[in-house]
């Protein structure tokens, strides 16, 4: 109970000061839109993407915008020493982490509400034809990101260099879930929507999902213990 | 949870020793506070007194030796202990975006008090019940302090630690911190208080120890002449 | 382990003389030629290497729930094998693969998992120089989400690609071809052995050297 009274506090006061602002949000918003266009140049040739581009360069942009939010909500937390006083809290510890992942799944969540339907206009690309299947996978892609990234950026909170630490970091260990949402969704994007295939790697991911929070909530503890 | 009613009345320091690679930090540390006391941690920067708070706040953990919350270590204590531990450190604790209000109930919930008493009285307490719903960006560095102070000691904890908590403040907004630090003592709680500060630690520690290079150098009751006797055992200040 | 080191030495060094001799007693295979001799020292990296990184994650593990330095001391010796074993996969794999598949590089399994897994112990390596102090901690956990992660990686890559011989294809190579397989393969662990050990030793060595400056700023 305290548990997940602890959690929603967090998530509720990281809301409380976001919406003060809306820093994190449209500067998030605004970079992942820079992601899709720069990608763009990259991959569209003789007006047309080259084939399951589109399904790359949305996971690219959840990706490198998901980084940098959780670098810039961890630093709201370094700025006064906060996240020291959270850890003093009486409160069961792995609970903060809960609260912070959820706030990053709904900032994620809102930016791919934004980078489907650009990625989908812009590569015509028919996301829109399986919706469920595609919530699945961005569902079980973000969640695995991050559970990964929101440990890793609360760790390294404390350490030097923590702007380059944490992609360096985060991009290795979760390339397999990137792997599952780019297939997953490139699955989704052929001439005949290949529903099996894109099942499948949302099993994977659910997999991937259950070891990546069942060890970030094993690991908490020890790690923000200086 | 079974420690709803941990309490304490004694701090034990007992041999701590903690060190970063080939860097010691704290080397041996031997260290006693009960209730009442005022305890000064003097020395100057990189001294040692931020890791020893941060031992005493379980925040950092020992490589060595062992800190007793009247007998019983930390690890036997559990979370129940960081419930009667208040830190207020250079860096404030607070939210700079949110209100004073806002920053008091949020903590307040986190320690499972109820949240209407504690924040007016936090508030009261701060001088701050006009101001409660501006944003704490918008204090001036007084005002913050003494919000901070009273985040801190929201849920009237046994042990209260401050690290460098007073600088950069007028000496009215001294004058008033120390007062408030003198009623908590008063009310039995075991106050530790490192700052490299003289002025501020004369005349309002109840004891004090001084350490340098992570090592004590002395901890005996205050008497008057801190001032001279600092600068026997550490140096010019 | 210490008295062990000895013979551990003796025994590795002297299956690294034969080695050769065997390599080149075994018969040439059929489609690749000479080539596929590559697989004597490719196939053995990473078998070393996969021990390497079972240490190092079970030695993460516990120096981040124990914090015993003895693990961190294994721990950071582990991840540099890992890393030097990778090397050596990861070059020798190239070589055969220009000759057998005529490209230097296929995003196969094999080859993009093991190229994952040495991003992912840089980056442990990286964590430990940069992250200033504390940092161990940081790095173990890298460690730790590496190893447990591994299997998956490799499951996810394999789906989505397989051009490489399957793993299966060890066990049934024709005894001709796997015995020095086999002789190369247990050099390559004693080696691993052997430069794990020194590694720790040096790694304590340096403990104590700290140990003593800091002995003698008491």
């Amino acid at each position: 109970m305290t548990f997940l009274r602890t959690a929603w506090l967090v998530l509720r006061k990281d809301f409380a000061i976001e919406v003060r602002s809306w820093e994190i949000l449209t500067t998030t918003l605004f970079f992942a839109s820079s992601c899709v266009l720069v990608f763009a140049f990259a991959f569209v040739k003789e007006g047309r993407a080259v084939e399951d581009a589109a399904a790359g360069i949305l996971w690219i942009a959840i990706a490198f915008s998901g980084t940098l939010a959780l670098g810039r909500t961890f630093e709201r937390e370094r700025y006064g020493e906060t996240l020291r006083a959270l850890l003093l809290a009486p409160a069961p510890r792995p609970a903060l982490y809960v609260g912070k992942l959820l706030g990053m799944l709904a900032l994620l969540g809102i930016a791919e509400a934004l980078l489907v339907p650009m990625v989908a206009f812009l590569f015509q690309a028919a996301l829109f034809s399986r919706p469920l299947l595609l919530a699945g996978l961005l569902a079980g892609g973000t969640i695995g990101f991050a559970a990964v990234g929101t440990l890793f950026a609360a760790m390294l909170v404390r350490a030097r260099s923590r702007d380059v630490l944490l992609p360096i970091l985060l991009y290795p260990i979760t390339i397999p879930v990137i792997i599952a949402g780019v297939r997953g969704t490139a699955a989704l994007l052929a001439e005949i929507p290949d529903e099996a295939t894109a099942t499948m790697w949302i099993g994977i991911l659910v997999a991937f999902d259950t070891v990546f929070v069942t060890l970030a909530l094993w690991t908490f503890e020890p790690l923000m213990t200086e | 949870m079974n420690d709803g009613h941990l309490d304490f009345d004694v701090v034990e320091v007992a041999d701590v020793s903690r060190h970063f690679g080939r860097r010691r930090a704290l080397s041996h540390i031997s260290l006693t506070a009960r209730a009442g006391d005022i305890v000064g941690l003097l020395g100057p920067n990189g001294a040692g007194k931020s890791t020893l708070i941060a031992v005493l706040a379980t925040l950092a953990a020992p490589n060595s030796g062992e800190v007793r919350y009247g007998n019983r270590p930390a690890r036997r204590l559990g979370p129940g202990l960081r419930d009667r531990i208040g830190l207020l450190a250079h860096e404030l604790h607070l939210y700079p975006e949110l209100s004073a209000r806002q920053n008091l109930r949020f903590f307040a919930q986190l320690y499972g008090l109820a949240t209407r008493g504690p924040v007016d009285r936090a508030l009261e307490a701060a001088g701050l019940s006009d101001r409660a719903d501006e944003v704490v960006s918008g204090f001036s560095r007084g005002m913050r302090q003494r919000l901070a102070l009273e985040r801190a000691l929201l849920h009237r904890p046994r042990l209260v630690l401050f690290d460098e908590p007073f600088t950069g403040l007028d000496d009215r907004a001294v004058g008033l911190a120390s007062d408030r630090l003198r009623r908590l003592a008063a009310d039995g709680a075991i106050v530790v208080l490192a700052t490299h500060d003289l002025d501020l630690a004369d005349g309002l520690v109840t004891r004090v120890a001084l350490i340098r290079d992570g090592r004590l150098l002395s901890d005996e009751p205050a008497s008057t002449g801190l001032r001279a006797r600092y600068r026997a055992l550490i140096g010019a200040t | 382990m210490r008295k062990a080191f000895g013979p551990l030495v003796v025994v590795g060094a002297a299956l690294f003389v034969a080695a050769p001799y065997f390599i080149a007693q075994a018969p040439y295979e059929s489609t690749m030629g000479l080539i596929q001799k590559i697989m004597y020292y490719h196939v053995p990296s990473w078998i070393a290497q996969y021990c390497a990184i079972t240490v190092c994650g079970v030695a993460s593990a516990i120096y981040l729930f124990k914090s015993h330095p003895v693990a961190d001391r294994y721990a950071v010796s582990a991840a540099e094998l890992v890393v030097l074993f990778g090397l050596m996969g990861l070059i020798t794999g190239p070589l055969w693969a220009r000759k057998a598949w005529g490209v230097w590089w296929q995003w196969d399994v094999r080859l993009t998992s093991a190229l994952l897994m040495e991003l992912i112990f840089v980056a442990y390596l990286l964590v430990r120089q940069y992250g200033g102090p504390g940092s161990e901690k940081l790095a173990s956990a890298t460690a730790l989400f590496g190893t447990a992660t591994g299997p998956f990686v490799y499951k996810s890559v394999d789906i989505w690609r397989t051009v490489h011989p399957k793993t299966t294809v060890v066990p049934t190579l024709p005894s001709s071809l796997g015995a020095p397989l086999a002789l190369t393969s247990a050099a390559f662990v004693l080696l691993f052995v052997v430069l794990l050990t020194l590694r720790v030793n040096l790694a304590e060595r340096q403990a104590a050297l700290d140990e003593m400056y800091l002995a003698l700023e008491d």
